[in-house]
């Protein structure tokens, strides 16, 4: 199963390792530093899924997610978070701005595979 | 994985470059929350990558000056000259830390220690502590049938109406669930409304899927972990591993266990009537779906348990291993034949034929995959008896060893299993007696007193590798090429790898034991083992380490009889290689042979080969000089090519040997049939390089 997954992180390590894993799996995926590029890209290439850090300058994760949900067009695509506090209170905006799923760092390239495999098929 | 460590490091440099100029930006405006901001984006940053690839002294350091900064930006704390000049010192201990992973020394770890407690007394006393294990682990099951072990499941997966609203697709989750096992799915519909009332944004249908796996609860549940909020979710273990009774539960008993039915309704439906299941449904007591469910249930559990009652009865029938034997010889026969009626029905065009030929050809190879795996044996059988071996004879030598063992599960031939046997005992012995030292001197070099030697067999494409490693005391190479050159196996200014010289110990002629004993030293030499090896087409590596230890690594193919090789032809004669040798085919151009200046060297991808010319080494006639082809093939550690005029292809090996006659033939390791009758000979790479190299 392929897919356009746009990765938003402003760590360039996190996203290298985020489009490594993905691509080796047959996906493509596009990368944004932080949630004002990711509206930028998503302007550009049509994606299947998101995947976002929460702390990001400029517009963080939440906001992202917030925005994106408003738009119809992404009523219905999936978004996962990224997620390094263990605290449900940042979970919970997530879910509540409306991410479909969540992974929590520090995460093995496999469970990542397993998340998007699960949201996107 | 080092590339991205690499990445990871200059990153966190940078992090570091641009956390140190708002650290001097905030000691002059303490109250600039963007600047703080920044501040803790770093340390996150620095922190959460920082546990990803592998810096977890870092990740533990950065979370309590994060979570401090965390206060900070909500305001509940408020920045101090202290707390400045405290992460300012953390950012050279990051950097510190950063430069040890690099092979650099950490200069001052106790200070690391005592800016964490620092920094942790910024905190109320609930949030000092490291970060916890991250809670959520989502496991990747293996697929496949349910074993011995299996456990059934229902689950009843009923979203919320509002289930699509962020992004969820439920048919994912279903997918992923039926991954795990084997899975019966219904779909409810009760609760779909007609067509004018229906939203089409909204969620209406419900599964109940009936699961058997051998996994646990807790990784069914993990597949709706997503959703827990949006879905009512329930998760029933209804039914266990080892029960083979096919009668399962009426369909009335479901219904009532799942909440569908009352218990009372159920009784009084039953009274005397046989079927239960539609009068419910006609007394509109459940509905239509929810009887089909709890029939799929009921059909699942009875079709689980019916299996593991037939798994019971057919386990295993003893045969006589000759029958094995016939049979597999027959299989052999019967592929030669299917090639003399493909290349019939490919002259005669027919495509009839062809058809059959092709069915003909599918079910001889066939055939031939399930009587050679007839054959197989785990290897574990042999692995058994050393265990014995190794405590005798440690005993005997007054040496502590314990044998360990992996991948008894490994199949191999039966014939190669027989014929393994002796060299291994060999190559055990020898460990026991000339690596494993004695207790006294391993306890004086710093190692534990017991020895170990690992013995271990795995699958690598269609070989098998077998590795024995003792923690010993390694090979002596001084000794070794000492005692080579007094043998007079090498010239006393021969230059030699430490590698070679390891490898001169399988030369024949080459004594291993220092002194004999009554273990190793019978005359048998590690020539033999490599010989022995070799005769199975397989081949011998020695690996060692002065102080850690000796390893053997044993390569041999699945199979005796029947190889895949590549078929190739020299003057008008064809020969085989087998397949597993080969790396890859090249041409070799008139333009490789000038810039070659008539040595017999060839560069394919950068990388020099000799090659080996085989019409010369045959002895066969001068072809009409059209373009040859060059074969590379791996012979042991090194690549070597193999000239020939053409190179054919993939051909199915059926393995004959040749007569007693033939039988010192070097080169030449048994022929095979054509399917135009004729023979071609079967090539023995290994020896054809050591052939060339005398020479």
């Amino acid at each position: 199963m392929s897919g356009m997954i746009l990765s938003v992180d402003d760590s360039k390590s996190m996203r290298q390792l985020v489009s490594f894993t993905l691509q080796k799996e047959g996906y493509q995926v596009v990368e944004a530093v932080d949630g004002r590029e990711a509206l930028a890209k998503v302007k550009e290439v049509a994606v299947n899924m998101v995947i976002t850090d929460l702390n990001m300058p400029n517009m963080d994760g939440i906001e992202l997610i917030r925005t994106l949900r408003a738009d119809p067009a992404f009523k219905f695509v999936p978004i996962v978070m990224l997620t390094t506090e263990n605290t449900a209170d940042k979970k919970d905006a997530g879910k509540n701005a409306g991410a479909t799923g969540w992974i929590v760092k520090p995460f093995k390239p496999e469970q990542l595979v397993a998340v998007v495999k699960r949201l996107l098929g | 994985m080092d590339t991205q460590k690499e990445l990871y490091r200059e990153e966190a440099y940078e992090l570091l470059a641009v956390l140190e100029d708002s650290l001097l930006e905030l000691e002059r405006n303490p109250a600039d929350m963007e600047t703080v901001g920044r501040v803790f984006r770093a340390m996150h940053t620095i922190k959460g990558s920082g546990a990803m690839f592998g810096f977890e002294d870092i990740a533990a350091f950065t979370h309590t000056i994060e979570t401090v900064y965390d206060l900070v930006r909500e305001g509940t704390m408020t920045v101090t000259q202290e707390l400045i000049s405290l992460t300012l010192e953390a950012c050279d201990r990051i950097k510190s830390m950063l430069g040890a992973s690099q092979g650099g020394e950490d200069d001052r770890p106790a200070r690391t220690r005592e800016l964490t407690e620092a920094f942790g007394r910024f905190l109320p006393a609930d949030q000092g502590a490291a970060p916890a294990a991250p809670a959520v682990v989502h496991a990747v099951s293996d697929k496949g049938p349910a074993g011995r072990n299996s456990r059934t499941y229902r689950i009843r997966f009923k979203p919320h109406r509002d289930l699509f609203a962020n992004g969820t697709n439920p048919i994912p989750l279903i997918r992923e669930l039926k991954a795990l096992g084997e899975c019966s799915i219904v779909c409810l519909l009760d609760d779909l409304p007609e067509l004018k009332d229906l939203d089409p944004e909204a969620c209406y249908t419900a599964w109940d899927m009936i699961l058997t796996t051998d996994q646990d609860m807790n990784t069914v549940r993990d597949v709706f972990i997503f959703v827990e909020d949006l879905s009512d979710i329930d998760v029933e273990l209804i039914d266990v591993g080892a029960e083979v009774d096919p009668e399962y539960k009426k369909v009335g008993e479901i219904l009532v266990e799942k909440g569908d039915l009352d218990r009372r309704e159920l009784e009084d439906a039953l009274q005397g009537r046989p079927l239960i299941g539609e009068m419910l449904v006609d007394a509109g007591k459940v509905t239509k779906a929810d009887l089909g469910a709890a029939l799929v249930e009921q059909e699942h559990v009875r079709g689980q348990r019916k299996q593991r009652q037939d798994a019971q009865i057919e386990s295993s029938i003893r045969v006589a291993s000759p029958k094995l034997d016939a049979l597999v010889n027959l299989a052999g026969e019967l592929v030669t034949v299917q090639a003399h009626l493909s290349r019939l029905a490919a002259l005669d065009g027919s495509s009839e034929l062809v058809g059959v030929a092709e069915e003909v050809e599918q079910l001889s190879a066939e055939l031939r995959d399930l009587s050679m795996g007839i054959r197989m044996l785990p290897i574990g059988t042999t692995f058994a008896k050393f265990k014995r071996l190794v405590r005798d004879l440690s005993a005997e030598l007054g040496k502590e060893i314990t044998l360990a063992t992996e991948g008894e599960e490994t199949e191999l031939d039966k014939t190669v299993i027989e014929r393994l046997s002796d060299p291994l005992v060999h190559l055990i012995r020898n460990s026991i007696d000339h690596g494993i030292e004695a207790p006294e001197v391993r306890e004086a070099s710093g190692k534990p007193g017991k020895g170990t030697i690992k013995l271990k067999a795995a699958h690598a494409g269609a070989q098998v590798v077998i590795t024995i490693s003792d923690d010993g005391a390694g090979l002596d190479t001084e000794a070794i090429r000492h005692k080579a050159v007094n043998k007079g196996l090498i010239a006393p200014d021969a230059q030699l790898s430490e590698h070679q010289i390891h490898e001169l110990i399988m030369t024949p002629g080459f004594s291993t034991a220092e002194s004999i004993t009554s273990v190793s030293g019978r005359g048998v030499g590690m020539d033999v083992v490599k010989s022995n090896i070799e005769a199975l087409r397989g081949s011998v590596e020695v690996t060692s380490v002065v102080g850690s230890g000796t390893t053997i690594t044993l390569k041999l193919p699945l199979t005796l009889a029947i190889i895949d090789g590549l078929l190739v032809s020299i003057a008008c004669e064809h020969f085989v290689i087998p397949l597993s040798t080969v790396v890859e085919c090249v041409d070799l151009t008139q333009d490789d042979l000038k810039r070659a200046h008539g040595r017999n060297l060839v560069r394919v991808r950068d990388e020099i080969i000799p090659y080996i010319h085989l019409r010369e080494t045959f002895g066969l006639a001068r072809d009409s000089g059209e373009a040859e082809q060059v074969v590379v093939t791996e012979v042991g550690e090194q690549r070597v090519g193999f000239v020939v005029d053409k190179v054919i292809g993939q051909h199915q090996t059926v393995i004959k040997n040749l007569g007693r006659m033939f039988k010192t033939t070097e080169g030449i390791s048994g022929a095979t049939i054509m399917g135009d009758g004729a023979v071609a000979l079967i090539l023995d790479m290994h020896k054809l390089t050591q052939q060339a190299q005398r020479w």
